[in-house]
């Protein structure tokens, strides 16, 4: 049953990639202006730029042009970089590394930080804690990153302490790791842009699920707190809230694009800003599959907490 | 001041809730005073030891014997107990009550009486927004000869108490239960917090002796079970057996029965009894079912806004009732035989209700013992015999039933919901349908009223073929066909006053003028004697009962010929529902109204219906006039039902 349902999940993940990978293909036709020209500049001749078309087989038909793209999407060939006569994923590769360290870190505390303040605002509810907590997360909520991101370089990096580096800077071909200290305020920003929900949320669910019946049971019992808190109550809070996290590790791979260019932070979103910049179709074609890509899977990694969590899901009655 | 018989007693209760404070010593005092006018005015009464005590509200509370009193049975005493909001209202003024081992004790009273409340504060728990206030718990727990006061105990101190000497069964099974738990894992942890025993293997054969106690299979793969994958029956016998696995002292059973179909409640009851007796517990039985409590307990208290105002043995207490209120409960319980008439009393909870007794009462038959109520039925049993008198008119000027209901059956992939449904309804007729959970009965009232289109089969109004779908009928038939749905808390909008939410189905049918429809609503509103005043308030502010009243006027509006009432008793108390069976016999005498009125509760058949239609598994069992069908049930499943009715 638990087998089937994760089954059916991917077979239609892969649909929906297909259906992103026609939508993507699709608009970077209808973009404007003419690669080739972009390439070789206002005073390129005609024949240099149909030599050039021909070379990078763009006077194909549009279908066979998408089947080629997708075809190499399998082996993962992404082609080749209109603006650096590279492979895509060479040019790619590090920068995927560098966003998903950013993104992982961020998970990796906004996560439990949320669950965490969750519980505890719903534990104190009504109390002056669980009104501060409520306050200052919506307050983070409604504040766009990057007011987030310039609030933290000018109390971090410039006018009030000079403790951390406002921008990241290293040598071409250093993986970011090698400066963790340049990491901290990119990490810190989508932190506190992803916390803020996942804590609203776990509050909402874990108060429904401490006025439950069998929690109360639980307490009637004879079951000591800790118990009911965290064998009772929490597991039942957090299929909903799986849901959250995933929307926020999915806006995660794409909302990275506007941290990673204010701390000018060498990932995925500065490589989608150039490559939109000099038209570089291929690139744009490629970070939008693998974008797409991370949507699905947090998703169906959230499917599978809920199924997880709910035995109802997987075991008929 | 008061023989010395009462005032020992008094004095006695009072050294036993240990409070020295100048309040006590007033209501001592009160109580005294009390104990002598009541002693007076009971002089009549043929129970001789019939006595009271005056709570420090001022409320009297009647009791039967002296059973109360200290003695070495007694494993829970509670005296005296306050409870009050956080804001300060007080909840319980002043509760006192005993268990004595291998006894249960029934507490009756209904919603918002605060059995609930009392029952949980034995345990030493307390809801969200209450709070303890004053008075004692003593818990005399087995092989110890000192009391333990479980409202002043620390909370390490009585979570130690909970689930292993004073065990909870809870009302409803499937919220009790962890969904994400499989049962043997639940009834295990109470072994594991109470450290039963001393080995694992003990701790594993106790869950299954005490699952085979209760009926259930003890083996491995039944306890890998989900609470889901269990019937409702199944899973409150789970809860049975959590409750009885650390040999407790003392039960509370907080209305354990009420989701459950009667021949399951029959069963659970049975396990519950057997249990108490075999393990030689305690219990308190809350509930507002007088007819559960007459099968299950030895003794009853009745309860009534936060104060305890009779209580005694059964037998006593429901044979020879004392206090209004519980003379007033029994009134309206009904019963099968159909004997007495409920709906003559009016529902405490609802006394600020415009409610005319002249036009709520009720037809009392021959037996009746009491002048003004036959007075007062004999007017209404002339309106009846003309009612009925137009009925025969109409039946013989047009020979087509009102409604006909011919071969309707609904299946959802193998599941058949309806197999073949055959039925008639004439006009200001009641036809009963009569199921258990699952049986279909709700479907087919959908069906009939077009809200459930995937029927097939035929449903005429007058005659006429009507589209299955209710968006696809003319308004005509429509506004012929009126539904009350069953809970009255969902079914009117919260932001709506009772008057827009009238209005709707009025501005739907398209009819008159603003000025017109607002007459008609408050029409409405007097006829089911809410008042005119209703109009502009809230669901919010109105009682259940009330709010069942505004969802029964939102049916009226149009003047429907045919009401279907799915339901419309079972989220209401006993009185309440008393007093909406009464508005609805009143109504069909006045409006010539047919009417299908669907439900559970078998006793209820000879209070309402002409005729009665047993469904079971999507098929009519048993169909005919009620009296018929209950005395001589056809099918094996009717008679089965009748027998598993609680006997009052």
């Amino acid at each position: 049953m638990f087998a089937k349902v994760i089954g059916r999940r991917l077979i239609l993940s892969a649909f929906i990639l297909l259906a992103v990978s026609l939508i993507v293909f699709g608009a970077t036709l209808l973009l404007p202006g003419d690669a080739a020209r972009a390439i070789l500049g206002q005073q390129a001749t005609p024949e240099r730029i149909a030599a050039l078309n021909e070379q990078l087989g763009l006077n194909q038909p549009a279908w066979q042009r998408y089947f080629s793209w997708l075809g190499g999407l399998f082996v993962g060939d992404f082609g080749t970089s209109t603006a650096s006569g590279g492979p895509v994923s060479e040019l790619l590769s590090q920068r995927v590394w560098a966003s998903f360290i950013l993104m992982a870190a961020a998970a990796v505390i906004s996560v439990p930080v949320g669950i965490g303040l969750g519980v505890y605002s719903a534990l104190h509810r009504g109390g002056r804690r669980d009104q501060a907590l409520t306050g200052i997360s919506l307050v983070l909520a409604a504040m766009p990153e990057f007011v987030i991101g310039i609030a933290l370089i000018a109390i971090f990096a410039t006018s009030v302490f000079q403790i951390l580096p406002a921008v990241t800077l290293a040598p071409p071909g250093d993986p970011v790791w090698m400066r963790p200290e340049q990491l901290i305020l990119p990490t810190l920003t989508l932190v506190l842009v992803v916390t803020p929900y996942i804590v609203r949320m776990m509050r909402a669910t874990m108060i429904e699920v401490l006025d439950s019946g069998f929690v109360e049971m639980a307490r009637l019992k004879g079951v000591p707190e800790t118990r009911v808190i965290f064998r009772h109550a929490v597991p039942h809070a957090l299929g909903p809230v799986a849901q959250v996290v995933a929307i926020q590790l999915a806006w995660l791979a794409g909302g990275v694009v506007v941290v990673e260019f204010l701390f000018r932070y060498p990932g995925l979103g500065q490589a989608l800003i150039d490559a939109v910049t000099y038209r570089d179709v291929q690139v744009v074609q490629a970070i939008s599959m693998l974008v797409a890509a991370v949507y699905v899977v947090v998703n169906l990694a959230a499917d599978i907490v809920g199924i997880l969590t709910n035995p109802k899901l997987r075991s008929a009655a | 001041m008061t023989t010395g018989k009462d005032k020992k007693w008094i004095l006695k209760a009072d050294a036993a809730a240990d409070s020295s404070t100048s309040a006590a010593a007033a209501s001592t005092a009160a109580a005294s005073a009390a104990g002598t006018s009541s002693a007076g005015a009971s002089a009549g009464v043929p129970s001789s030891n019939v006595k009271s005590t005056v709570s420090g509200s001022g409320a009297v509370t009647v009791h039967h014997d002296d059973a109360n009193e200290p003695n070495e049975k007694i494993v829970l005493r509670v005296t005296d107990l306050r409870i009050e909001t956080n804001a300060g209202n007080e909840i319980l003024h002043g509760v006192n009550f005993a268990l004595s081992r291998g006894e249960i004790l029934g507490l009756v009273g209904e919603s918002g009486s605060g059995k609930t409340t009392a029952g949980l504060a034995c345990m030493g728990h307390f809801r969200e927004g209450l709070k303890f206030a004053s008075g004692s718990v003593s818990l005399w727990p087995r092989g110890d000869d000192t009391a333990v006061e479980v409202v002043e105990l620390d909370e390490v101190a009585v979570r130690f108490l909970r689930g292993s000497r004073i065990a909870y069964i809870p009302q409803d099974p499937a919220l009790s239960l962890n969904p994400a738990m499989r049962v043997g894992e639940q009834v295990r942890e109470v072994l594991d917090i109470h450290k039963f025993g001393t080995s694992d293997a003990e701790r594993a054969a106790r869950v299954s002796e005490v699952l085979e106690d209760v009926g259930l299979p003890g083996d491995k793969a039944y306890q890998k079970r989900w609470p889901h994958q269990l019937s409702g029956g199944q899973q409150q016998r789970i809860g049975i057996a959590m409750a009885f696995a650390m040999y407790p002292d003392v039960l509370i059973l907080d209305e354990p029965t009420t989701g459950l179909d009667v021949s399951t409640q029959a069963v659970v009851l049975d396990t519950i009894r057997q249990m108490t007796v075999a393990n030689n517990v305690a219990g308190l039985y809350i509930t507002h079912d007088l007819a559960v409590i007459k099968d299950i307990s030895d003794r009853v208290a009745v309860m009534l806004r936060g104060d305890l105002v009779e209580e005694g043995p059964v037998k006593a207490v429901l044979e020879n009732p004392q206090h209004d209120y519980t003379k007033m409960l029994m009134a309206a319980v009904p019963d099968l035989a159909g004997r007495k008439t409920i709906g003559d009393g009016v529902a405490p909870s609802e006394t600020e209700e415009p409610v005319n007794a002249g036009i709520t009462h009720i037809l009392q038959s021959g037996d009746s013992d009491s002048g003004a109520a036959s007075a007062s039925g004999a007017g209404e049993t002339g309106g009846r015999a003309a009612a009925t008198g137009e009925r025969n008119a109409g039946t013989t000027s047009a020979a087509v039933p009102l409604l006909q209901v011919t071969d309707v059956a609904l299946a959802y992939g193998k599941a058949q919901i309806l197999d073949g449904i055959n039925m008639t309804l004439e006009p200001g007729d009641c036809t009963l349908l009569l199921g258990e959970s699952g049986s279909g009965k709700t479907t087919l009232s959908r069906c009939v009223a077009g809200l459930n289109d995937d029927y097939s089969g035929a449903v005429k109004l007058r005659g006429q073929e009507l589209a299955r779908s209710t968006r696809k009928r003319t308004n005509e038939q429509r506004v012929g066909i009126q539904y009350v749905f069953q809970s009255p808390f969902s079914s009117l909008n919260p932001r709506r006053s009772i008057g827009q939410s009238l209005t709707v189905p009025l501005e739907m049918s398209g009819e008159g003028t603003a000025a017109s429809r607002k007459a008609k609503v408050e029409e409405a509103l007097d006829a089911v004697r809410l008042g005119r005043s209703f109009f502009h308030r809230r669901p919010g502010d109105l009682s259940g009962g009330e709010r069942q009243r505004a969802a029964i006027a939102r049916a009226l509006v149009n003047e429907p010929s045919v009401l279907v009432c799915d339901e419309i008793t079972s989220a209401l108390d006993v009185s309440v529902q008393a007093s909406i069976i009464a508005l609805l016999r009143t109504l069909r005498a006045e409006h010539h109204l047919a009417m299908l009125f669907v439900t559970h509760n078998i006793a209820l058949a000879r209070h309402i219906a002409d005729n009665l239609a047993v469904l079971n598994k999507g098929k009519i069992v048993d169909y005919g006039p009620t009296a018929e069908v209950l005395e001589n049930p056809k099918h094996e499943y009717t008679r089965s039902l009748i027998a598993d009715v609680p006997k009052f």
